[in-house]
């Protein structure tokens, strides 16, 4: 059977969880795989539904991501009208304005039907920040299979899973600090002195050297 | 019984003895043939190299004709680590582990440029920049990964360098040596790295002195 259309999934949420908002995401590239924003609220509601409506039995949560979008500058054209310089009447003009996006952190679930083969209908939810507020209900215990993978998301992106049974790293080592995921996470610096083809890594290792050399630092490998 | 130093009969002279059907040996000889033909590697994989390695132990490239077609899954019973495919820094302390638990005569391979050195993912937060920073390599076998060719030509290397060990002296192997330990430090898990990011007394950074500096 075929996918029904994003649109008619979304008007369904909202008739059957009227509170959720649900909205859709486009992807203008040549994938177009289009996806639905939910709320935070109410991610577990609609998902139960999503499982258990008999239309669409999205039975099968395939992979979940994450997404790290940080703040960032958008420039918005406005037209508006202004009195030409001359006193004849008005004048449209194209103005530039700058504002700033908050940043989020966005979870992506991808979703199929065993049962009705078809899919996948792609979820997103975003946290309220990256930093204090990065928590998004877990969605475990509506699809066992989210475990691992929301697990690897908290290990990789620090995104923390309220209601996950058993939020662990995964990949990392429990010791390690940071999420490497992140745009703004910085490697340690642990490179010896070697020749190698990347400029960046070679200024690093100058300028590591460089403290290293003054006397009361001494060297450290 | 002779070693290297006081035999008064040349490899040339022996093998022209063994054409005309006599087999004059000494126990170092002996003793070095029946060790290198008969390396058990660990069955252990890491990574894609790890297919490598599985090929080289079936019908079409066949170890077994070099007396390497037991893996062994017990660490006890192995001659051979093969470091196939990439240490990330979370997998570094259980292959030293292993390493440990191996008895001695024991040799390393490390397979791949992963495991030699990184590979790809050198400069990243999670991979160690080579096995050999914490266990001694006898064969390094470069490759993404090798073909199974390669890695039979390293343990060809690997049964030469066997056949060449002497039995006494400042040149025999570990486990013939009372100084040398045969247990190595297992590093700690850290807050990025691993703790210490070597063991110096197998691998020091490469000192480099560039003119242009």
């Amino acid at each position: 059977m075929t996918t029904p259309s994003l649109e008619q999934i979304r008007d369904r949420i909202l008739a059957a969880v009227p509170a959720a908002e649900a909205s859709l995401v486009n992807n203008p590239g040549p994938a177009a795989q289009h996806s639905l924003l939910i709320d935070r609220a109410h991610l577990v509601e609609v998902a139960r539904f999503l499982r258990d409506d008999p239309e669409l039995r999205l039975d099968y949560c395939s992979n979940v991501t994450g997404i790290d979008q940080p703040e960032r500058e958008v420039v918005d054209k406005v037209r508006r009208k202004v009195p030409a310089p001359d006193g004849s009447g008005e004048r449209e003009v194209e103005e530039k304005v700058k504002r700033i996006e908050p940043g989020f952190l966005e979870v992506v679930y991808h979703l199929f039907s065993m049962a009705r083969k078809h899919g996948p209908v792609v979820l997103r939810v975003r946290t309220g920040d990256r930093a204090g507020d990065a928590s998004v209900p877990s969605l475990t215990p509506v699809w066992r299979a989210c475990e691992f993978q929301e697990r690897e998301v908290f290990d990789l992106f620090g995104i923390v899973f309220t209601g996950h049974p058993n939020l662990r790293r995964i990949l990392m080592w429990d010791a390690f600090v940071g999420h490497p995921m992140r745009k703004d996470y910085v490697e340690p610096d642990d490179y010896e002195w070697e020749p190698t083809p990347h400029d960046a890594v070679l200024e690093r290792v100058k300028a590591r050297q460089a403290v290293a050399s003054t006397p009361e630092e001494g060297p450290t490998t | 019984m002779s070693d290297a130093t006081t035999t008064t009969i040349t490899e040339e002279q022996r093998a022209e003895l063994r054409r005309h059907g006599i087999l004059l040996t000494s126990l170092q000889e002996l003793y070095n043939w029946g060790r290198s033909n008969s390396v058990w590697p660990l069955q252990f994989g890491l990574a894609c190299c790890a297919i490598e390695m599985i090929a080289a132990s079936m019908a079409r490239f066949d170890i077994a004709r070099f007396g390497s077609e037991v893996f062994r899954p017990s660490p006890r019973q192995a001659d051979l680590l093969i470091v196939s495919g990439t240490v990330t820094k979370k997998m570094a302390p259980q292959v030293v582990r292993l390493w440990n638990q191996m008895p001695e005569p024991k040799y390393c391979i490390a397979m791949g440029a992963c495991a030699i050195s990184g590979g790809p993912f050198k400069q990243g937060y999670n991979v160690l920049k080579g096995i050999d920073r914490y266990i001694p390599v006898d064969v390094y076998v470069p490759g993404c990964p090798p073909r199974p060719e390669a890695l039979l030509h390293g343990l060809m290397k690997l049964q030469e360098k066997i056949r060449a060990q002497p039995l006494a002296g400042p040149d025999a192997p570990r486990h013939l040596r009372a100084d040398d330990p045969c247990v190595y430090p297992v590093p700690e898990c850290g807050a990025t790295d691993l703790e210490p990011p070597f063991n110096p007394e197998v691998w020091k950074p490469p000192t480099l002195v560039r003119d242009d500096a």
